[in-house]
């Protein structure tokens, strides 16, 4: 079904101008529209791997980690639980492939595109943006590019994704109630390095 | 230069004079100094009276450990209970002294506040020498190390001394290491940082004072004070150790200080504490103090030594500038009143003290042993033993992946701390199983060996045996002395905790950083036990005090609890709606028009709903999808009613009950598929409803093939009510067949509404013909939107969750939290028929054979009508059956649920639980408004439509 979004709207969309303003060091942007999928099936069935043939990616299963195949980025939530994510627009194609590659076996495939929406935070100060509210260690050296983890940043539920930790950036998917919070958070975050300078 | 100010001494900016004023008179400091030490530097020693007994009380120590110098500090912004020695001075400082009790400002105060979080393999508490050791070796190797220190700057007991290490001023050393620290890429060096709580695993609360000391010149962008979560895999503590007083009486007044602490002020601050000194010492530590105040031209008067031989290298040095050392002799007591003007000595025989004679003296020094600041150690659980040989208690268990080192383990002397820093980081180090980089150990200048040991000595006998201990200060701060001591022990108390809580010992602001020990080691004298049995009080964050507003941090104003929004909240606040707290959720309340309270506007959107259309903003709902070969047999397990017999297209109510048979929640359940099904949860209940499901799914029936995912914010619901919902609808959704007979009640259908892909579903929560359209959030406003203009003609009318109570009640429809309290069960709400009586089992299901589940004055869900038709029943009135409230106990009967003005009934009514209210139905009972009665007459819950004629338009 294709069906003009005229007045389609993101959670973060009246907050563009405020997420563009941060200083230097930090940027701040949502990513709005994402294809979000929740995937649950058992890792070691015939339909996990019918599933990774149709993606061409992996399903990873060790802990708190995401693979990317292509513009696919497939990120473990739990032992039979995935998220993926991939551009605008592909929710029916993916979940059709999904549904297809599971077949009788027992899973579940949701749609989750409009639950959550993604905030890409980088630059230098990102992490210590991130440190103000997460207990994580987000050491490159331990929270490595592809490591992703379900946790608390301050109050706000989110998946934080390290899509590279060495020039640090990182999506943070939140649901999209908490999104105008997360995003107030950040930008508060901000303050001291945006008055800074002699 | 002021008499007390030294020239050439300290590390004071004397380019930068700073003003302040303290208890009302203007002062001037240097930048580098503390309130304390400008005010010893212009001669003040007294800072405040005491609480009780309001005695003269002045600075007594240097640090944090100081029981008396509590300060009010007014600019710039009101802050109380301070205290001075760690106050650092600004310009346009304004403080005053404090008797114990300070005064929060009634402002709300400007600054920020934040908390940082901070993993490291190494943390060090401590930047003294064994501290910086420890850290510079652990950091050598590459290992991620944090640097903690309390003062502004490193070096510790070296700032207030005058050693050497590597043939150089022993600060030098300090300032090569710390530069070293820092310039490496893995370390990280706080100042002005307090460790003040040490829990498991490693996790270290630490508050940082980032701009406190700037006073007027804070940035405003920058957090005043920031809290450090830190987790680290080793913690080094090298917390250093406090001195302790020897207690005479009249130990409290003006003038009388710790002994190293005069060391501290001179050396570092460039402040002689006064003109003539006293010393009185049971050790070594305080010849250094003598010699080093003599060297700076302070007349020492006399070294009062308890022990009966004097160290023979001290004593030469004594000798040599002429200061007479007494030993075997002790203070008794003073002379002075706001200052101390004569120390009382007297010869010690047989513990017994002998005739007294006075010397004259401004300054009287004691040092009574040093107490290692196990504080942290202690919190994470470490255990404490007494050390005979030193007088204190010192760590002596091993706590895994915690080092003690340094002073805070006993260690007194700089080589021994120098080289316990650099063992406790390889001891890290190999926990970590990382190599030691190599590097030449610091050295330190020879110390004078020492062949007397210390004497434990906690209190010096009273020479007034009338009054004796009165006025033998043990805790400071809380005015509490020896004779309270010993009149607790006198009671029978024998543990030092039970001593604390009499006495009050230990639990001011310094919570018995001086005292704390000495309370003990009285306990023990007093009731002839050993003081290692007796032990010590608890030690429990936080170390020093803590602000609330650092604790709070950023979590404030509009931070303070997330609000949670839906798609639609923009144009609810465009709409100028009033909003209501949902759990976390804003929720309109009701939207009022220009000139309206909340009662008119809701009656005005009553009426749209119950004669037109109306719509409400639904998406708070929990959702969670259920899908699976085995999810009808899931949901008829949780649910009390069979939910496997629902066809796919068909939507079913539904309660969940505890294992107790209460009705924990309600809601919709849809088929979307053979294995598949949407349920609805209540908007507060979402989370806990899905750690429920999950909790019987993952623990109980793990057999079941069942996968649970919540879609709360996948979709937008708008909620579209009244005769004229079909009309609306049917112009936003041209292709859906609206009519009753395609579209009934309780079914779902796939449609474009509005032009987006909608589930649209035929349910009621008001009794009216009404159907909720689900669509994507991101397509939320258009559907609104296009729902408002598609309804104009027909005056469609937003409405809130206000409006949506009123409707719901006058149906009869509870709402599971405000009409129940968790001991409500479907059956007292009146809804057996939610019950299935075919069903093997369900959760809850065996509660309802209870005896207690069958009484027949169980409290059933009634109406009221209230026989005066305008009165509001307040919510949780209570119900009596009698017009006058006789004798206590008032025998009640229940209380009202809900209670609202309806547009439909033109009159007031509410819900209430009433015992056995079904069977009282047509009866009048009295409810309690204000401090009246008044009749009510107990009606059936559904008040309105009963026969459910307006459900099908």
């Amino acid at each position: 079904m294709t069906v003009d979004h005229p007045q389609r709207r993101s959670p973060l969309a009246h907050l563009t101008a405020e997420l563009a303003a941060t200083p230097v060091g930090v940027s701040l942007s949502e990513v709005p529209f994402l294809t979000q999928l929740n995937l649950r099936v058992d890792p070691l069935g015939r339909a996990a791997r019918a599933v990774e043939e149709a993606l061409g990616a992996t399903l990873p299963t060790a802990a708190n980690t995401a693979v990317a195949a292509g513009d696919l980025d497939v990120l473990w939530l739990g032992p039979d639980e995935w998220l993926l994510v991939a551009p605008e627009g592909r929710q029916e194609s993916l979940e059709k492939s999904l549904r297809q590659a599971i077949g009788t076996e027992h899973g579940a495939v949701v749609d989750l595109s409009a639950h959550r929406t993604t905030v890409e935070l980088s630059g230098a100060l990102a992490r210590d943006l991130l440190a103000k509210g997460c207990s994580l260690d987000l050491h490159p050296a331990v929270f490595t590019t592809g490591s992703c983890a379900q946790l608390p940043l301050a109050q706000a539920p989110v998946l934080l994704l390290a899509r590279d930790s060495e020039m640090p950036r990182y999506w943070l998917l939140v649901r999209t109630s908490f999104a105008p919070y997360v995003a107030a958070w950040l930008l508060d975050a901000c303050v001291e390095y945006a008055a800074s300078g002699p | 230069m002021s008499l007390y100010r030294l020239p050439d001494r300290g590390r004071v900016d004397r380019s930068t004079p700073v003003t302040f004023t303290y208890n009302g008179s203007p002062y001037t400091g240097y930048a580098g100094d503390t309130l304390a030490s400008a005010l010893l530097a212009n001669g003040v020693h007294q800072v405040t009276t005491s609480i009780k007994y309001g005695r003269p009380r002045g600075i007594m120590a240097a640090g944090p450990e100081d029981p008396n110098a509590l300060v009010q500090v007014e600019t710039p912004f009101p802050e109380p209970m301070l205290t001075a020695t760690t106050v650092e001075l600004y310009d346009g400082l304004v403080a005053s002294g404090l008797s114990g009790q300070g005064r929060l400002a009634t402002e709300p105060d400007p600054a920020r506040y934040d908390a940082m979080h901070q993993h490291c393999d190494v943390l060090v508490v401590g930047a003294g020498p064994a501290g910086l050791t420890a850290a510079l070796t652990a950091a050598r190797s590459g290992a991620r190390v944090v640097l903690l220190d309390d003062q502004p700057e490193a070096g510790g007991s070296l700032l207030g001394t005058t050693e050497l290490i590597d043939d150089r001023p022993a600060l030098e050393w300090v300032e090569a290491a710390v530069a070293e620290l820092d310039s490496l890429p893995e370390v990280r060096v706080l100042s002005r940082t307090t460790a003040f709580g040490f829990y498991d695993d490693g996790f270290v609360l630490a508050l940082e004072r980032r701009t406190d000391h700037l006073g007027f010149a804070a940035p405003e962008h920058l957090s005043r004070q920031r809290v450090w979560r830190l987790r680290a895999k080793h913690v080094v503590l090298a917390t250093g150790a406090h001195e302790r007083p020897v207690v005479f009486a009249d130990n409290d007044r003006p003038g009388t200080m710790l002994a190293a602490s005069a060391r501290t002020y001179l050396h570092r601050y460039g402040v002689r504490c006064g003109q003539r000194a006293v010393v009185f010492t049971t050790n070594d530590s305080a010849y250094q103090a003598a010699v080093d105040l003599a060297d700076a031209g302070l007349e020492v008067a006399a070294v009062i030594d308890a022990r009966p031989q004097s160290p023979a290298g001290w004593a030469a040095e004594c000798a040599e500038r002429g200061i007479e050392v007494r030993s075997g002799h002790v203070v008794t007591g003073t002379t002075g009143h706001e200052r101390v003007i004569r120390a009382h000595v007297a010869q010690l025989t047989d513990g017994r003290p002998q005739l007294r004679s006075g010397i004259g003296c401004d300054l009287l020094l004691v040092s009574g042993g040093w107490n290692p600041a196990v504080h942290l150690f202690s919190q994470a659980g470490g255990r404490l033993s007494y050390d005979d040989a030193l007088g204190a208690f010192v760590p002596s268990s091993s706590l895994e992946a915690v080092t003690v080192a340094g002073a805070a383990r006993g260690t007194f002397q700089l080589d021994g701390c120098l080289a316990d820093g650099g063992e406790a980081a390889q001891r890290a180090l190999a926990g970590l199983g990382r190599p030691t980089a190599g590097g030449t150990p610091p050295r330190p200048s020879a110390a004078h060996e020492s062949a007397e040991r210390p004497l434990t000595l906690w209190t010096v006998p009273d020479p007034d045996e009338q009054h004796a201990g009165a006025t033998q200060f043990v805790d400071l701060q809380r005015d509490a002395t020896v004779a309270d001591v010993l009149r607790a022990t006198g009671a029978g108390l024998r543990s030092v905790e039970h001593v604390k809580r009499y006495t009050t010992i230990g639990t001011a602001h310094d919570q018995g950083k001086t005292s704390g020990i000495i309370s003990s080691g009285l306990v023990a004298q007093s009731v002839r036990a050993g003081i290692a049995d007796l032990g010590t009080t608890t030690f429990r964050p936080p170390y020093t005090p803590v602000s609330f507003a650092a604790l709070a941090g950023r979590d404030r104003g509009h931070l303070h609890d997330p609000e949670r929004v839906t798609p639609l909240h923009l144009l609810h606040v465009a709409a100028g709606a009033d909003f209501e707290d949902v759990g976390q959720w804003k929720r309109p309340r009701y939207f009022p028009r220009a000139g309206e309270d909340m009662d008119t506007a809701v009656l005005r959107e009553c009426r749209a709903a119950r004669e037109s259309v109306a719509m409400m903003d639904a998406s708070t709902l929990g959702k969670i999808e259920v899908e699976g070969p085995d999810a009808a047999e899931l949901l008829d397990r949780l649910y009390t009613n069979l939910m496997s017999s629902l066809k796919v297209g068909f939507i079913r109510y539904g309660v969940m009950c505890g294992v107790d048979g209460m009705a924990i929640d309600d809601g919709t359940v849809m088929r979307l598929a053979d294995d598949r099904f949407l349920l609805t949860t209540t908007t507060g209940n979402a989370a806990k409803i899905l750690d429920w499901m999950e909790e019987w799914l993952q623990t109980e029936w793990p057999d079941l093939a069942v996968r649970l995912t919540s879609v709360t914010e996948q979709w937008a619901t708008v909620a579209l009510v009244g005769p004229r919902s079909r009309d609306v609808l049917a112009l936003v959704a041209p292709e859906l067949a609206v009519d009753n007979d395609s579209f009934p009640f309780m079914t779902w259908r796939e449609a474009m509404v509005a032009g987006v892909p909608a589930r649209v579903c035929r349910i009621s929560f008001s009794g009216e013909l009404a159907f909720e359209v689900n669509v994507s959030g991101w397509d939320a406003v258009t559907l609104w939107e296009a729902l408002l203009a598609a309804g104009e003609s027909y005056g469609i009318t937003a409405y809130g969750t206000e409006t949506m109570h009123v409707l719901r009640a006058e149906k009869g429809y509870p709402i599971i939290g405000q009409d129940t309290d968790g001991t409500v069960t479907p059956q007292d709400l009146g809804m057996s028929w939610v019950v299935s009586k075919k069903k093997p089992d369900f959760i809850g299901k065996r509660s309802f054979a209870r005896a207690e589940n069958q009484r027949a004055d169980r409290k059933h869900l009634v109406g009221l009508l209230p026989v005066q038709r305008d009165i509001l029943l307040p919510e949780g009135a209570q119900l009596v059956a009698d017009p006058q409230i006789g004798p206590p106990p008032v025998r009640m009967l229940g209380h009202v649920t809900s209670s609202y003005r309806s547009a439909a009934l033109e009159a007031t009514f509410a819900l209430a639980l009433v015992k056995g209210g079904r069977d009282r139905i047509g009866q009048t009972l009295y409810s309690t408004v204000g401090d009246e009665l008044v009749p009510v007459t107990v009606a059936e819950p559904v008040l309105y439509d009963p026969e459910g004629a307006r459900r099908d338009g």
